[in-house]
């Protein structure tokens, strides 16, 4: 069994600041993941080499994988810092950590994704309602297509899809396979049906489906397997229609 | 017609976005405050689902007995008015949510599905799969987005709530907050404040809780007055997995589904589980509690697995026993657990089809949290609370499925009676630039500034780890009185040494460091109110279990545990609980509850008594709930 993890970290102290690496040794503890890892620098902040230096800083919330927060580039690949578990050979017991380089970073590996929720603003993503208040059961809808929606529906806007794509980052509009795929989770509810032309027509807008360039390196990284090329391909299909047609149910 | 009224709400779950979502739809503005983007909120965790006697299994299920599971589940402790209030408005509720899209699995017909829960013989839980909790918030964070979009809702993410802002009269005028980006202090007026920042896990270092969710914002309220009510009630939920950093939550619903709690018969029996025969194995919830086995409340399963384990019988000898589903088909499996079979496999590796899980208790829920009344208004006038963070509806222990309930039950009252409140209180609108709002500001960031220079040799995550430890290990699932004590002791201890906190982190840009050292100030202030209900309280009831005084004392102990800050430590009253529509009755789970039960035997109880000598001389330090901080590297 190993005594140590070596932590290769890239640190930035400001958002628009230059950044440097430090390194880090920390005890092995068996099923430990890598935000362990950052736990223990937190009680004993001293680099490899004996220096004092400030905790490193990053985003976590449920350490479970739910919610989204603790994206970072592990040993060159993007994912969740909490199911990156050090016994994992991916992982392993000498860690490269870097931020997300899709989105601005505000310090260590912090980075700003507002821009994703943002992007939610753009299309739509929710079911308007008339109301919270009494007005009986929702429509009846089949199991297989329950089943369906719900695969869609774990979303935790982590922003993996986004890190991968070439089409993505600040030179680009680009809404990303996220967006994209609330769209298909909304215009599949019967209620959002109702108004899935509003939502087609926010992604055939500037930054919509068509900046998609088919690379699908999104449906690979999703941590929750959504089938995110299955929901571009599907509004592929509707957005076409709509563009041809659309104008016909007038 | 009244002007548009501002209402602060701190905390992004599903209270606070339900509280939110009511007030823009009465076309009113809300500043709503989370430490995280409001979708990462902790009720993204919850897994099994959301009870509501919509009564669609031929069960004759009702709202009222709906009430009756949840009184009863909760030993009587809660007052029965908003509990009643809230089962009835169940149904409607999951209409909403089935409204605004939720995925609920559903049965042939295309009707919502709804699942068996813990204290309960009816089916009335619905459930998306096994990740409840995500749907239902994504639901709400959806909702919210679309009044956002239209300006009724002001978001205020990355923002951490440090205190009320309160006129001459004690009236909550609003609050100071502090960006977590810029470590910049602002007070924010409001007509009213709705707080619903969730449970207190973090207090106890590892618990099924998210990292937010440290009771701070409470604490900081009770500091400034604000009463707290039962806050020794801790849940403690039978089946976690153990992990370094969190132990992760196996939902009910794996138990609801069908899956059974055993341990082998023989506790020097190391064969694969697998290979160990039926009559080999004891599913001692289920001999021990024929009339609802598996499924008995959480703070009775958790004592079950507790005492097994102690007396030996934990799977491999060691702390943990076996949650087994591999006799569930697949198909089922797969579509009614699927998250939850997730989170084990990436966690531990090994595939629940196939192999039986190993769990072991862990801090789950705050029953307990600030008082309120009927309305969710706290004792200050213009300050409400809602969700977790409230001390309302559980009473002793909560129903498993009955949190999401609550939360959003909570949110219905507490958006509208802000409101109200808010409307109704005629004369000056406060509009920030009053004195008080300068006066608070200054003293929060006073106190940051003495945080920030403070030298000494104490880490504040090492000191969060021994209150975590000393209160895992004290005032969870068995308590005796002297090791209450002792930890309080602790707990003045580490306050101490919290004045030698160096936070080891110059560069307040982004600094998670400060935040957190404030959190650990006001986490030991809570803890003692934790600790000191616990010593106080001399019976059992629910969670709260004290093998030196094993049975419930309805004479001197049918009250709400109220807890009022001084200086020195917690002051605990008691007040009158409103019993006047369910009158209490002996709580036993070995028989349907509406005949009582039969007493334990004698020399069970003869039996239970030595189990208790062995606790008190230590908790086993493999105990998955107990903190592990003896490790190299720690103080």
């Amino acid at each position: 069994m190993p005594e140590k993890v070596f932590l290769r970290i890239k640190r930035q102290e400001k958002a628009d600041g230059p950044s440097r690496w430090e390194e880090f040794e920390v005890p092995y503890q068996p099923k430990m993941n890598v935000l362990t890892c950052l736990q223990e620098i937190q009680r004993n902040p001293v680099t490899r080499d004996g220096r004092k230096t400030s905790p490193v800083t990053w985003d976590s919330n449920c350490l479970e994988e739910v919610c989204g927060a603790c994206t970072m580039v592990i040993n060159g690949k993007v994912r969740q810092g909490c199911t990156a578990l050090v016994d994992d050979a991916a992982v392993s017991t000498s860690i490269t950590l870097e931020p997300m380089t899709k989105f601005p970073v505000i310090r260590d590996l912090v980075v700003d994704r507002s821009r994703l929720f943002n992007d939610f603003k753009r299309a739509h993503a929710w079911i308007p309602i008339d109301g919270t208040y009494s007005l009986g059961p929702g429509p009846r809808v089949e199991p297989e297509e329950q089943d369906h929606r719900y695969l869609l529906s774990r979303c935790m806007a982590c922003g993996c899809c986004l890190e991968v794509c070439p089409q993505y980052g600040p030179q680009s509009a680009f809404v990303g396979a996220a967006v994209l795929n609330q769209v298909r989770l909304m215009n599949t509810h019967p209620t959002g049906h109702m108004n899935r032309d509003e939502r087609l027509e926010a992604i055939m807008d500037e930054g919509g489906i068509t900046d998609c360039g088919n690379a699908q390196n999104c449906v690979r990284a999703c941590p929750k397997e959504i089938p995110l090329t299955t929901s571009i391909a599907e509004l592929y299909r509707e957005t076409t229609w709509h563009g041809l047609f659309g104008w016909l149910k007038r | 017609m009244a002007a548009t009224v501002n209402i602060a709400i701190v905390g992004g779950g599903l209270a606070g976005l339900m509280a939110a979502i009511k007030v823009a739809e009465m076309g009113q503005h809300v500043d709503l405050f989370s430490i995280v983007p409001v979708r990462r909120s902790h009720s993204v965790c919850a897994q099994g689902g959301i009870n509501g006697a919509v009564n669609t299994k031929g069960e004759g299920d009702s709202p009222e007995i709906h009430f009756d599971d949840t009184v009863y589940g909760g030993d009587f402790l809660a007052d029965q008015p908003p509990v009643k209030a809230m089962c009835y408005m169940a149904p409607d509720i999951i209409y909403m949510f089935d409204r605004m899209g939720v995925p609920f699995t559903r049965t042939h017909e295309g009707l919502i599905d709804f699942r068996r829960f813990g204290g309960t013989k009816h089916h009335r839980t619905a459930f998306a799969g096994a990740s409840t909790g995500q749907q239902l918030l994504y639901a709400l964070d959806e909702q919210v987005r679309h009044y956002e979009a239209e300006g009724l809702v002001r978001k205020l993410e990355h923002w951490e709530m440090l205190s009320m802002v309160q006129d001459d009269n004690g009236r909550c005028r609003g609050l100071t907050a502090m960006n977590l980006r810029t470590l910049e202090v602002k007070s924010f007026p409001a007509d009213a404040v709705i707080i619903a920042t969730g449970g207190v896990g973090l207090i106890f270092g590892k618990s099924t809780n998210s990292v937010v969710c440290t009771g701070s914002a409470q604490s900081a309220l009770y500091q400034q007055g604000v009463k707290y009510g039962n806050g020794e009630f801790i849940q403690v939920h039978p089946t976690a997995i153990p992990g370094t950093d969190k132990l992760r939550l196996m939902s009910e619903s794996a138990r609801g589904e069908g899956g059974r709690v055993w341990v082998p018969r023989n506790p020097s029996d190391r064969r694969n589980p697998l290979d160990i025969p039926e009559k080999e194995r004891l599913y001692f919830l289920e001999e021990k509690y024929p009339a609802y086995g598996n499924l008995v409340p959480r703070d009775i399963a958790t004592r079950e697995i507790f005492k097994v384990c102690l007396d030996g019988l934990g799977v491999d000898g060691k702390m943990q026993v076996y949650l087994d589903l591999t006799h569930i088909p697949a198909d089922v499996l797969d579509r009614k657990l699927g998250a939850i079979l997730e989170i084990y496999e990436k966690f531990v590796g090994d595939d629940p089809r196939h192999v039986p899980m190993r769990i072991f208790p862990g801090v789950h829920y705050t029953m307990g949290g600030l008082w309120v009344d009927y309305d969710q208004m706290t004792n200050v006038p213009g300050l409400f609370a809602a969700g977790e963070c409230d001390f309302s509806i559980h009473g002793a222990n909560r129903l498993g499925a009955n949190s999401l309930l609550s939360c959003i039950y909570a949110g219905v009252l507490s958006g509208p009676n802000a409101i109200k409140f808010a409307q109704s209180n005629n004369g000056k609108r406060y509009d920030g630039s009053e004195a008080i709002f300068a006066q608070e500001e200054k003293r929060q960031i006073e106190l940051n500034e003495k945080l920030k220079n403070q030298r000494g040799s104490e880490n504040a995550y090492r000191i969060h780890d021994e209150m975590g430890k000393v209160m895992t290990d004290n005032v969870t699932v068995i308590r005796y009185n002297d090791k209450l004590e002792q930890t309080d002791a602790k707990l003045q201890e580490l306050l101490e040494r919290y004045k030698k906190v160096d936070i080891n982190d110059g560069n307040m840009w982004g600094s998670q460091a400060l935040p957190h050292g404030r959190q650990l100030y006001n986490m030991l202030e809570l803890a003692r109110v934790i600790t000191l209900g616990a010593l106080q309280r001399n019976e059992s009831r629910g969670a709260h279990y004290k093998p030196d005084f094993p049975n419930r004392d309805d004479a001197n102990f049918l009250g709400t545990t109220i807890a009022t800050y001084s200086p020195e430590g917690p002051e605990l009253s008691y007040e009158k609980v409103d019993i006047s529509l369910i009158p209490p009755r002996a709580r036993k789970y070995d028989a349907d509850k509406g005949k009582g039960g039969k007493e334990v035997a004698p020399n069970a109880a003869q039996k239970e008594n030595k189990i208790e000598e062995r606790v008190k001389a230590g908790v086993p330090k493999d105990t998955a709930i107990v903190a592990e901080s003896e490790k190299p590297g720690h103080a």
